[in-house]
């Protein structure tokens, strides 16, 4: 008995503004990856949607929208919403399916249209909701927040606004090799540094855009894949789908204030640094076994942070990490050889499945002009809103 | 709009949050259904003010209007706030809030003194929302 899933099929619509309905989106990167496997949509017997909550009902009932648009065929469906881990936790709804025995194979989809500019919350006036507050009440979008931590690393490990930009200048450098990327330019730090300020010290080519895309997945259990004949398949070893511990010390989307730290000593780790761990304890495999990883690079600070987080690096070294090119392609543990979402922009529900189809695409030597060389492990790690952690290991 | 956060005048004011009776964990925003730690075998509830002054815990602003439910004059220019993080040493806890008017990142570094001030978020023709807002006091580390 194995705990590990396979990727039989991955599948993308390319990222943009592309101004169509999600499901579009969905049910071309449903059909890419059912291709890539080699199935029917008809052989699936689950499908689980990521979803999106911009959509209306069928964004919030993601999993029956795709199957419907694909075609009623009286599959098993589940919908999932964790925010920006929605595509981690639609993943892993699949793998407990699959290795319960309620199903052999999973077609698992995420897609959105985003809205131009800033992220907000839903309508109505709802006080009771902290993501209405922190708009209401500071004007705190999340590029604020991104420009608190960037603020606060440079405070406090001395990174400075051009090691930022160095990291864009490495995610644009590869999204420019990626064709489902949306922006496939290589950016100059001079470009970084002459964007205008949106929250500082971050500038506009820091921070991620909204973008339209979609991404999807087929999972099944290891002896299916064998009967299918893929002898060695990518295989998904570990999904961390914790939550912080109180207190949360770390200021952190949507909130207004930490816990208070003054009854309950914090753990050692963060809330980050725990999703890094419990991942690596499933799977069996440290930081020092990984050949490279995809993070969530909200905004090029951030994915410094990850690089501590995931343990690529001691606490405050990330930018020495980065100066070194140690995470650049060719280097020792490449991060975001994907473009990452400094290429891609953000389309929620869509975004950590499309960073497992990277894992998928880097495992199997697939990549092109991007591939990691003798890629055998792979991590990809992002964090949802009101507490989501994820991260998915995937070997081969 | 968010009913007891704040309270009191000038030199009085101060953030208001709850503290729990059994283990002495403090909340702002303030926690009036259950206590959060789940270690807590749960207490009462009871309104506290928080320390009036803390030390920048990180910075940053706002260059572009934020969307709607912030309340801004689309007719007027778009003039840039800045939001601080800080720090209260015997709550240990960060309280994000926008700073005064006037005040600028570069008038700013983390580990700089701040108390909090009564402030305006938005006013029209019936009503004024009033805030908290952060303030340097010239003191630095
Ligand atoms: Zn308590």
């Amino acid at each position: 008995m194995t705990d590990d899933v396979a990727v039989l099929g991955a599948g993308m619509h390319p990222w943009g503004k592309w101004g169509r309905n999600f499901v579009e989106y969905g049910v071309a990167a449903a059909r890419a990856a059912l291709a890539d496997a080699g199935l029917e949509w008809r052989d699936i017997g689950s499908i689980v949607g990521a979803d999106t909550v911009r959509g209306g009902y069928p964004g919030y009932v993601a999993g029956a929208t795709f199957a419907k648009a694909l075609g009623w065929q009286g599959a098993r469906v589940a919908s999932v919403y964790a925010a920006c881990a929605s595509g981690a936790q639609a993943v892993n709804t699949a793998r407990a399916q699959i290795l319960s025995g309620l199903a052999d194979v999973v077609l698992v989809v995420g897609a959105d249209a985003a809205p131009k500019g800033f992220f907000r919350p839903a309508g109505g006036d709802r006080p009771d909701d902290p993501d209405w507050l922190r708009f209401r009440v500071l004007g705190a979008t999340n590029p604020t927040y991104f420009g608190l931590y960037a603020r606060r690393r440079m405070a406090v490990h001395g990174d400075t606004p051009e090691d930022f930009a160095q990291v864009k200048v490495k995610n644009s450098a590869l999204g420019a090799l990626n064709p489902n990327a949306r922006y496939r330019k290589a950016v100059t730090a001079d470009e970084v540094a002459a964007s205008a300020v949106v929250a500082d010290p971050l500038r506009l080519l820091d921070i991620c855009a909204t973008s339209d895309g979609g991404a999807a997945l087929v999972l099944s259990g290891m002896d299916f894949a064998r009967r299918h004949g893929v002898a060695d398949p990518v295989r998904i070893r570990a999904v961390s789908t914790v939550t912080p511990r109180y207190p949360n010390t770390v200021l952190d989307l949507p909130d207004i204030a930490t816990d208070s730290a003054a009854a309950v000593q914090p753990a050692a780790e963060t809330f980050r640094e725990s999703i890094a761990r419990a991942a690596y304890e499933e799977a069996g495999v440290g930081p020092e076994d990984l050949s490279f990883a995809e993070v969530y690079d909200l905004s090029t600070a951030l994915e410094l942070q990850w690089y501590e987080d995931l343990g690529l690096c001691g606490e405050g070294e990330a930018a020495k990490l980065l100066r070194e090119g140690t995470t650049a392609l060719g280097g020792r543990i490449p991060v975001n050889a994907s473009g990452g979402l400094a290429s891609f922009g953000e389309a929620v529900p869509a975004q950590a499945i499309a960073q497992v189809c990277e894992l998928t695409w880097q495992l199997r030597g697939a990549a092109g002009d991007r591939q990691v060389a003798g890629a055998r492990v792979g991590i990809a790690a992002n964090q949802g809103l009101f507490g989501h952690g994820s991260a998915v290991v995937a070997v081969r | 709009m968010v009913a007891g956060w704040f309270a009191g005048d000038g030199e009085d004011f101060r953030l208001i949050g709850t503290r729990c009776s059994a283990c002495t964990s403090v909340f702002f925003p303030r926690e009036d259904g259950s206590c959060r730690n789940p270690g807590c075998p749960g207490g009462e509830l009871e309104e506290v003010a928080l320390s009036r002054r803390g030390r920048v815990w990180s910075f940053t602003d706002s260059r572009y209007r934020p969307p709607s439910p912030y309340v801004t004059n689309p007719e007027l220019p778009w003039e840039p706030y800045t939001l601080i993080a800080v720090e209260l040493e015997s709550e240990r806890l960060v309280v994000l809030g926008q700073a005064a008017p006037g005040v600028t990142v570069a008038d700013l570094t983390v580990g700089m003194e701040v108390e909090v001030v009564p402030g305006v978020l938005h006013e029209d023709a019936e009503t004024t929302w009033t805030t908290w807002q952060w303030r340097p006091t010239g003191v630095t580390e």
